[in-house]
């Protein structure tokens, strides 16, 4: 198992795995999307408050918990980065942070365009909202700062360093945004956490979440395929392919 | 063979060799102070020198500009031992990084951060802040600048080396230092209400301690990297 | 490899901006010998020298200092170490003084007065000087002086001699050769044809491989 592991580890057979698992991994994402899509679009039934502009929470939602779990997912990277310098740690790190990136936006636009309906207006400053767009700005930090240094492995112990410490701010963050949300008690776009959601809702929610994730690893791999070429472009096993 | 000197002597050394080189660059450590009263200035020239208006968003002026003034200063913590090879000799030192990472901290708060206290209550006189809420604002000031220049030096490690460092520094920096700026705003305005504090008060104080626990450590480890 | 080493690399090897500089590059230096590293510009020189210091992590391999590693020996490494590299590490705004001062504080110090260090490099005069206003002959000179400020055994310094003049330059070929003759160790790279000691001098041929 640890061996396995390792071999993982090593960048020609992540290369190598990865490539066979892409074509997978499309068909599982689109079922997932097809199954969750209709159930939230067509079967869940109009909520009572808001009618059928609720069902962007369906995208919304889960489109926040990735942008939470994908920066954890880097934290964790960053940590490996730091103890053992593992290459493919590195890769993962950074590929990730895009597409980390782009379900916050999403979450954000989602969340926008829920807003216009019920309150009028594109943008409420939401407590989930707010703490989006604060993880917005953590996220282009990581991609700017990777950028701006040349040496990609001291860049990637650069960025291992930031995420480590916004990962600790981010719990912070976003209690210190509840906090002052309830403050001043304005409008909550996100207030989908009833007492008790109903399984037709929960079901297609769900089937969401998990086409993001099957989504999230396959842009990773491809986004790690390219990465990897780019960075060992001078040894021989990307000559030899 | 002689001892090498106690972690404390180090700490005390660097911390006088810096407040010394501040002593002689007195310019570049003043603008920061500068900055901080322009940009209050601004506020009553942008929105009308209403009093009851400038008395309601004052507390949110001032730390906003505090912020702001913070961020300018950051750069001075660093930059200067980079270019000239000091800050090699303080990593390649026999002391725990960390430890003479929290003297130039200390000595950056002790001449950007404190001076805050002397000009803020002028400030506050002239935006019609109530004088109930200006020993908060004081306090406030005094426990969150540190924080700001603790966290702000995880920020400078991180882009000392970069060419155009300064201008991701912002973009590193800011997200983090929203929980001060909520909660400092936060009590200075409830003084000026008259109401609780305690809560807003406490929350920077579990910062400060959190971040004077583990900044330096990252900040060492960033500074390790952009020596590299 | 010899038992009375006291700096030893294994296997070390560095790659900087995904290209490879120098791989399995083994030496050992015992008290008393220097080692000079040569090669042409870009190959390594410098990096090599920062990775002993361990200012920067070398991307494979090891470094031991009396058969330990030196990661792990930190503070104990580094005070056996004194580093001049190319920026001279000092403060424009303080005096000589104040700056071998602070040189003492970081690292171990060594028994003599400052004003004979300075003495002993010519800059006796400027004790109380701020350094800005010196030269950078006068400034090369000091940042060397931290060497004898400093008690360490292994001097590690990048192109020591420039902006030098042939007089500092002999002077300091002395200086390092009294170094060696205490049991001290040298690891340097240099441009300049400066006659060193030769039976305790190792040399060293980066980018000569690759």
């Amino acid at each position: 198992m640890f061996l396995w592991f390792h071999k993982l580890g090593s960048p020609p057979h992540f290369y190598r795995i990865a490539g066979k698992w892409i074509p997978w991994l499309s068909s599982i994402f689109l079922v997932l999307l097809l199954a969750g899509l209709y159930g939230g679009l067509i079967e869940a039934p109009p909520d009572y408050q808001q009618g059928d502009s609720y069902r962007i929470i369906f995208v919304h939602v889960p489109a926040a918990w990735m942008s939470l779990f994908i920066y954890v997912a880097m934290a964790f990277c960053g940590a490996v980065i730091i103890i053992w310098r593992m290459k493919l740690a590195e890769v993962v790190l950074i590929s990730s942070a895009p597409i980390g990136a782009s379900f916050t936006f999403l979450a954000l636009a989602t969340g926008s365009l829920w807003g216009k309906p019920m309150w009028g207006t594109y943008w409420v400053w939401d407590a989930r909202l707010t703490s989006e767009l604060i993880l917005l700005f953590l996220y282009l930090g990581v991609i700017g700062l990777h950028n701006a240094i040349d040496d990609k492995r001291v860049a990637s112990r650069a960025v291992a360093i930031l995420t480590l410490v916004g990962v600790v701010n981010i719990p912070i963050i976003h209690y210190s945004v509840e906090w002052w949300h309830s403050l001043h008690q304005g409008a909550t776009v996100t207030k989908f956490d009833k007492p008790s959601i109903h399984w037709s809702m929960l079901i297609p929610l769900l089937l969401m979440a998990l086409a993001f994730q099957v989504y999230y690893v396959l842009a990773l791999f491809q986004k790690c395929r390219v990465e990897l070429l780019q960075r060992e472009r001078n040894s021989k096993w990307v000559e030899e392919l | 063979m002689s001892q090498r000197l106690s972690l404390a002597q180090a700490f005390v050394f660097l911390l006088r060799r810096d407040l010394l080189l501040a002593m002689r660059n007195r310019a570049e450590y003043a603008m920061p102070l500068l900055f901080f009263v322009l940009v209050i200035t601004l506020f009553p020239l942008a929105l009308g020198a209403l009093p009851e208006l400038l008395a309601r968003i004052a507390p949110g002026i001032i730390w906003v500009a505090a912020l702001l003034a913070a961020m300018l200063s950051l750069d001075s913590i660093f930059r200067s031992d980079f270019d000239d090879g000091s800050l090699e000799q303080i990593l390649l030192s026999a002391h725990p990084v960390a430890v003479l990472v929290l003297a130039k901290v200390s000595a950056h708060w002790l001449v950007t951060g404190l001076p805050l206290l002397l000009v803020a209550p002028l400030l506050a006189e002239m935006l019609g802040m109530p004088a109930t809420a200006q020993p908060i604002l004081l306090l406030t000031i005094l426990i969150g600048t540190p924080i700001l220049s603790l966290i702000g030096a995880i920020g400078v490690a991180l882009t000392v080396g970069l060419r155009k460092g300064g201008i991701i520094l912002s973009l590193l920096v800011l997200p983090l230092y929203v929980p001060v700026l909520i909660f400092a705003a936060s009590a200075t305005e409830n003084a000026a209400m008259g109401f609780e504090v305690s809560a807003q008060i406490y929350m920077l104080l579990a910062f400060l301690f959190l971040s004077l626990s583990l900044s330096p450590w990252a900040t060492a480890a960033a500074l390790r990297m952009s020596a590299s | 490899m010899s038992s009375s080493a006291l700096l030893e690399t294994r296997d070390l090897s560095c790659n900087r901006n995904d290209r490879l500089l120098f791989e399995h590059l083994d030496f050992a230096l015992e008290a008393g010998q220097m080692l000079v590293v040569e090669g042409p510009n870009g190959c390594g020189k410098t990096s090599l020298l920062r990775i002993l210091t361990g200012l920067r992590m070398a991307d494979g391999g090891e470094i031991l200092w009396r058969g330990n590693p030196i990661d792990r020996l930190a503070g104990d490494y580094y005070e056996q170490v004194t580093y001049v590299g190319h920026h001279d590490g000092v403060k424009h705004e303080l005096s000589c003084l104040e700056n071998l001062r602070l040189a003492r504080a970081m690292g171990m110090p060594s028994k003599t007065d400052l004003d004979d260090v300075l003495e002993q490099v010519n800059l006796y005069a400027y004790g109380e000087t701020e350094v800005g206003s010196m030269s950078a002959g006068q400034k090369r000179r000091l940042a060397l002086a931290r060497l004898l400020a400093t008690d360490s055994m292994l001097w590690i310094l990048d192109e020591p001699f420039t902006s030098l003049d042939k007089a500092s330059m002999s002077m300091f070929a002395s200086l390092f050769e009294q170094h060696l003759q205490r049991q001290g160790i040298i690891v340097m790279t240099s441009h300049h044809d400066i006659s060193l000691p030769t039976q305790s001098l190792q040399r060293l041929q980066l980018g000569a491989q690759a």
